[in-house]
């Protein structure tokens, strides 16, 4: 597995995190066969690939919701392989917005929002978060299902934002959303980059991607195949097609 | 739900040398028992052992936990000693009787419980169960408290006295036999290839187009009968009928035969109530302790020896079916 | 107020007072099988235990630690058992019930109707099966209150209104606070809840503390009006069982109305015809089954 080499194509930052050999198991079946990359700080990158292919898992392994998984996951120099799930948020300073978005049906919008425990320092207001998506304030007394598919992305999104999580996890967010929708995810993940946030993101819409990310990682069969940098992303578009074409 | 400690009991029907073993076992035991264990315990566990290999044929062979299996064991026990003791039927009739009732007893309380399933179907075999068991407590003719006694044994076919022990026991023998036999074509039969793949995916079986509840409930009235079976026999051999027959703790006691004797085997049942029986007659001088123990062992049971002992043995020797 | 109306309302207040423990024992099991998918067979054993306790503190923990004159009364036993029988609780779950999860439900039901055997087996070791009654009734709940229609005792007042508050303080934790959201979260979706920095593993073992200090708790307030027996836990539990069928199970405000009107109605039948009494519930269930499988405020699925 090649050590991926010192970035040059972002500002130097410290390492936020890097995962090495990470592999992970389903009851017997192995479905990450040694995951390797890394992050720096204020980083956005993807992990693109074909349906099936690690991407989701990957998210999974990291926080522990796999039976079982091995290899390293260093969070702000944290190990963190070896720690039960609940602790791992709150370690990584991470923040979990997983596929189909999880928000609870029994529970209000605003109880949503409020769910997940403050993790540190410099987490948003409600206050900004309402400023941030004014339509969820108009809707913060239904129950989580009774919202838009897009109210329920920017809660979903809202909720982790809250908690002071700095390094957000956000699997499939523009998945079955109105484009004009994604148009409006694409602004906030620049937003967020530029309040710092470093971020990964599970797409399948490449276009979305692209605009946002620093680098992207393709994953097949449980592996990183291949890394791209944004900036050489014209230039491998032809390698890209390849990788992710049915 | 698929992998094997998760679902109820399992088990394939590949026959074998150890299955000879086990049938041979079982047929000399049935032949010689009385020549060295006390005649009427050995009455008591063939009893036992057919009510647990009955109950069985339900939890451990598609799936279904009744936790009021003793209103069947009880009825049988009280209609077939009414018909014996008042209507004046000779046993068989009567055994056939009481075994017939708890069959109508099973449809009607397997139609309404298997509106539900799992944990639900537990709690309303539980309930429904109750009100039996409160029946056999308030009606005429069960004597309450008291119980049904003295119920004569009479002469099977009209010549041979059962109050003849051995003549007692091969009758027993017989029924058991019979019983076993019936569970075991059951199993083997296409229905019992059906009740197993219900047990391990319903929503497969449903999907195959099989009449799920339908199945459910014939194995539910094939189970209650036998139970049944059993409880009417047992009071003949005893001569009463009780309430600790309807009890719910009888219920909770065949699910440790069972449990402790091997989910889904096919002799673990017989070997779960010969434990058990002999243990409630080892400790009976202990009053409520035998309470105890028999909690404690299932709770031994559920934590550590899901398969029981049959269960464990097949394990051991790498067999799938015993 | 004719002689019939009376004898109505009357047998209404009994029942209600039995239907205020129907109520505190589906509520216990309700909040137990959400978030653990367990059905508690010993949720009538630690009921009968929370009676122990309240009886063995007023007369014979003294005793047994050679202090004669150590009397701990009604008001001590309302905190301390409800604590003792959620603590005990809380060793099952972490020692026992944690085992099996993964495995289907009907284990987790086994196990606990293994406790109750054991623990009713002990008690019927050491206490009369018959009963023992309560010494320890407080002065100030003696004597009887008049209701207008009927004289009624004080005592059994107090544990109706009593259960009723609790009932409803239960209800309000769990749909109206921070914390409550936390759990309804968890038992709609455990691992995100987890993933979110919260200890799910300690929500379920408080959880099942929290259900089983509610069945003590009952216990205790049961103790004064029947008298103390091994198989006060037995007998209730599958009436208790009846009750959570007709309510369903996935609703907290069900467990509670299911509880409470099934015992009025289990008082009244006394009034037209007092054989059916034992069995009303359990028949009541029947028609709940043939109408709404799912339970009155059951969620079909």
């Amino acid at each position: 597995m090649a050590e991926p080499a010192a970035t040059t194509t972002s500002e130097a930052g410290e390492a936020l995190l890097s995962v090495r050999d990470l592999n992970a198991y389903y009851g017997e079946s192995h479905v990450l066969h040694g995951i390797d990359f890394d992050l720096r700080k204020g980083e956005v990158v993807t992990l693109l690939g074909r349906n099936g292919a690690g991407r989701t898992t990957t998210l999974r392994a990291m926080l522990g919701l796999v039976d079982r998984r091995s290899g390293s996951v260093k969070v702000r120099g944290h190990e963190i392989i070896d720690l039960p799930t609940h602790r791992i948020a709150h370690l990584g300073l991470l923040g979990y917005c997983p596929e189909e978005r999880g928000i609870f049906a029994s529970l209000s919008v605003e109880e949503n929002l409020m769910l997940p425990p403050t993790l540190g320092e410099g987490g948003m207001s409600v206050e900004e978060i309402y400023r941030m998506f004014p339509n969820l304030e108009e809707v913060r007394h239904r129950t989580g299902m009774r919202i838009s598919g897009g109210e329920q992305q920017m809660l979903a999104i809202a909720r982790i934002l809250r908690t002071g999580a700095r390094l957000l996890l956000l699997d499939e967010i523009t998945e079955g959303l109105a484009p004009v929708i994604v148009k409006t995810l694409g602004r906030m993940i620049g937003d967020l980059k530029q309040r710092g946030f470093t971020i990964i993101l599970v797409e399948q819409n490449f276009r979305f991607a692209s605009r946002l990310a620093d680098r992207h990682y393709v994953i097949e069969h449980g592996k990183v195949v291949d890394r791209i940098d944004g900036t050489d992303l014209e230039n491998s578009m032809e390698r890209l097609n390849r990788y992710l074409s049915v | 739900m698929a992998t094997s400690e998760q679902t109820i009991g399992r088990s394939d029907t590949r026959g074998n040398g150890i299955n000879l073993v086990l049938w041979a076992i079982l047929l000399l035991f049935l032949l010689t028992a009385p020549a060295y264990i006390y005649t009427v315990f050995a009455m008591q566990l063939l009893c036992f052992a057919l009510f647990a290999c009955a109950f069985n044929l339900l939890l451990g062979f598609t799936g279904l936990l009744s936790f009021g299996h003793a209103a069947f064991f009880g009825a049988g026990a009280y209609l077939a000693g009414h018909a014996i003791k008042v209507w004046g039927l000779p046993p068989l009739a009567g055994i056939l009787l009481g075994t017939a009732a708890a069959a109508v007893l099973g449809y009607v309380i397997g139609w309404l419980a298997i509106r539900r399933q799992g944990i639900y179907f537990a709690m309303i075999t539980l309930a429904l169960a109750q009100i039996i068991y409160f029946f056999g407590l308030q009606l005429p003719f069960t004597g309450g408290e008291n119980g049904l006694q003295g119920i004569p044994r009479g002469h099977l076919f009209g010549f041979l006295d059962l109050n003849q022990p051995l003549v007692m026991y091969y009758f027993v023998a017989a029924v058991f036999l019979i019983g076993f036999l019936i569970i075991y074509r059951t199993i083997h039969s296409p229905f019992g290839q059906v009740l197993k793949s219900i047990r391990e995916n319903e929503p497969r079986a449903l999907s195959l187009g099989y009449n799920v509840t339908r199945f459910k409930l014939i194995a539910f009235i094939i189970s209650a009968a036998l139970s049944g079976l059993a409880g009417a026999t047992k009071s003949v051999v005893f001569q009463f009928a009780s309430l600790t027959d309807l009890h719910w703790q009888t219920s909770g006691e065949v699910i440790l035969m069972t449990l402790l004797g091997g989910l889904g085997t096919i002799f673990g049942p017989v070997v779960g109530a010969l434990t058990v029986v002999s243990l409630q007659h080892e400790l009976s001088s202990l009053g409520s302790w035998v309470q105890v123990v028999i909690g404690a062992i299932f709770i031994v049971c559920v934590l550590v020896f899901r398969r029981g002992i049959i269960g464990e043995l097949a394990r051991l020797l790498k067999t799938s079916s015993m | 107020m004719d002689v019939m109306m009376r004898l109505i309302l009357a047998q209404g207040m009994l029942g209600l007072n039995n239907g205020v423990f129907y109520a505190m024992l589906s509520l216990g099991l309700a909040v137990i099988f959400g978030m653990l998918n367990v059905v508690n067979f010993a949720h009538g054993a630690l009921y009968m235990l929370g009676a122990f306790v309240a009886l063995i503190l007023s007369s014979y923990l003294g005793p047994w630690i050679g202090l004669d004159a150590l009397h701990l009364g009604f008001w001590p036993a309302l905190i301390i058992a409800p604590i003792v029988v959620g603590c005990f609780g809380m060793l099952i779950e972490r020692t026992m019930l944690r085992w099996l999860y993964k495995f289907d439900p009907i284990y987790g039901l086994l196990l606990t109707f293994g406790i109750a055997l054991v623990l009713q087996g002990l008690f019927s070791n050491y206490f009369n099966s018959a009963g023992t009654p309560y010494p320890a009734q407080p002065e100030s709940l003696r004597g009887v209150v008049h209701l207008g229609f009927m004289v009624f005792p004080k005592y059994r007042l107090f544990a109706i209104l009593f259960s009723i508050v609790v009932c409803f303080l239960t209800w309000f934790v769990i749909e109206r606070t921070r914390l409550g959201a936390t759990l309804r979260a968890g038992v709609e979706n455990p691992e995100l809840v987890q993933a979110f920095g919260i200890n799910v593993p300690r929500m379920i073992t408080l959880t099942f503390g929290f259900g089983t200090g509610l069945a003590g708790l009952a216990g205790v307030l049961a103790a004064p009006i029947y008298s103390v027996s091994p198989l006060m836990g037995a007998n209730i539990i599958i009436v208790v069982f009846a009750v959570v069928v007709i309510g369903g199970m996935g609703s907290i405000l069900g467990a509670i109305t299911a509880g409470l009107a099934l015992g009025l109605i289990e008082g009244m039948t006394k009034v037209f015809y007092a054989p059916a009494a034992n069995t009303v519930i359990f028949f009541l269930m029947v028609i709940v089954l043939l109408i709404r499988p799912a339970g009155l405020f059951g969620r079909q699925n």
